[in-house]
């Protein structure tokens, strides 16, 4: 059997003494969109924060082709791992915020650029054209030297979409991108993202838009208190909800 | 008062007011420069040392900024001495001024750090930065814009404080203006004359901050 790209086996995390995670597995084939739903609390969002180490965890294994994040077993001990390996293992991931965290005081092609010359050891003429690529591609092309604070939120969101495909990340993770947005915003970001789909791009999203959830992914995880409570197709799950907390979920979603 | 003669006065003494002004800028330039450096570190300690760290530098700053400056020069100059340690009156002035500038640039630097969100380190993580890169490229970037206007405040506190060094026998340029009028008599005019230097030299000090502020304003 070969190793799946993600691979998280009987993952817990806790917070102090309140256990956010209890125990969850799941794995991803590389371009599989996977979607997490569930209410606030549910966990999903610290779930996506384990699979690049913003969140320590505690128990369980959470590996991106066969590599454990964070931790290795050492005399069958788990130890955690240095930090310049940790930040390593970061950059095969690439994220996406819920407020889009782009650096204020570089321009848009210099958020992209930062970790393309600094982690990848780009010389600054090619990282140049790789952010100007990537820009073109969400639709900015002509915003390069902007600086965030220039930019519409639906416009930062999708620089810092760029910023983090840019990175050619084996997995991207994108985490409620669009909450922050204004209605009228969210469309010009789910299509980039739609776009990155088509791409193959292997993604896992936290998401509270329903159609969009149903329309890009190829997999839909459903959690609850801190473990998945059903996962499957889309249709599957978003149409024939087997438990009655997720009927209770979808409804008045439209998709 | 004799306009005419107090400009005759100060005309014949210009070499000695321009010798103290220029060492008053220099004690001045010396104790920011290094405070500031040393001021640097003790902000990084205070916001990402351990809690033994933070602990020490905590006592260090609170200590410094709860001393008058004119206790911390007599300080330098006769403790060290004391001490065993021989200083010049103008090395111990300007350390203990260095010292003092130290703890504010700390305080303010710790303030700075600590007001950038949380999601910019996250960010900075997330695309695979080590901590020393993402202080290099994101922090410290957005931190300095913060400071510099508090910075240059405290910049030109250093100047006002540099008058103190006169009472360790510094020849600053208070010193200086004193010694002419016990020659001269002319004390409201000297002392008036020494007011307006002072006056331009934080002017300067604060126009240039105020440039540079524009300089590396972030625009939006």
């Amino acid at each position: 059997m070969t190793e799946p790209l993600l691979r998280i086996e009987n993952l817990h995390k806790t917070f102090g003494k309140l256990e956010v995670l209890k125990g969850i597995d799941m794995t991803m084939e590389r371009g599989d969109v996977t979607s997490i739903i569930g209410s606030s609390g549910s966990g999903k969002t610290t779930l996506l924060r384990c699979i690049n180490l913003l969140e320590d965890y505690q128990d369980g294994v959470v590996a991106i082709d066969g590599d454990q994040i964070g931790y290795r077993t050492q005399n069958g001990r788990r130890v955690r791992r240095p930090e310049r390996q940790i930040a390593a293992q970061r950059a095969m991931t690439g994220m996406a915020f819920q407020h889009f965290n782009l650096f204020p005081h570089l321009t848009a092609s210099r958020n992209i650029m930062l970790g393309l010359v600094k982690v990848r050891k780009m010389p600054a003429a090619e990282a140049k054209e790789i952010a100007a690529h990537w820009l073109t591609r969400v639709g900015l092309g002509d915003r390069g030297d902007a600086y965030p604070g220039q930019l519409s939120g639906g416009q930062q969101q999708r620089v810092a979409i760029a910023r983090a495909v840019a990175m050619a990340p084996k997995l991207m993770l994108f985490d409620e991108v669009t909450s922050a947005l204004d209605p009228e915003l969210v469309n010009e970001v789910l299509n980039v993202i739609t776009d990155l789909a088509r791409d193959g791009m292997t993604m896992l999203l936290v998401t509270h838009e329903m159609k969009f959830a149903h329309d890009v992914s190829s997999k839909v995880v459903f959690m609850h208190q801190g473990r998945i409570a059903e996962a499957g197709p889309p249709a599957e799950v978003l149409r024939n909800p087997k438990s009655a907390r997720l009927a209770e979920f979808l409804k008045g979603a439209k998709f | 008062m004799d306009f005419a003669a107090f400009l005759d006065q100060a005309w014949a003494s210009r070499n000695l007011i321009l010798a103290g002004l220029g060492r008053t800028i220099l004690i001045s330039a010396i104790a920011i420069f290094f405070g500031t450096i040393l001021g640097v570190a003790i902000g990084v300690l205070l916001t990402y040392g351990n809690i033994v760290v933070r602990f020490v530098i905590r006592i260090y700053t609170d200590f410094l900024r709860g001393t008058p400056v004119f206790v911390l020069i007599l300080a330098c100059f006769y403790i060290l001495s004391v001490a065993g340690v021989d200083l010049t009156p103008f090395q111990a002035g300007t350390f203990a001024l260095a010292l003092f500038c130290s703890s504010h640039v700390g305080e303010i630097v710790r303030g700075a750090l600590k007001a950038i969100p949380v999601g910019q380190t996250e960010a900075a993580r997330s695309i695979g930065l080590t901590f020393p890169q993402i202080f290099r490229y994101v922090l410290m970037p957005q931190a300095m814009r913060q400071i510099l206007p508090t910075w240059v405040n405290t910049a030109t506190e250093i100047v006002k404080a540099s008058t103190l060094l006169s009472i360790i026998g510094v020849v600053e340029l208070l010193l200086t203006i004193q010694q002419i009028i016990s020659r001269t008599y002319m004390t409201l005019e000297f002392y008036f004359l020494a007011g307006i230097l002072y006056f331009i030299v934080d002017f300067a000090i604060e126009r240039a901050g105020r440039y540079f502020e524009r300089r590396v304003a972030i625009p939006d």
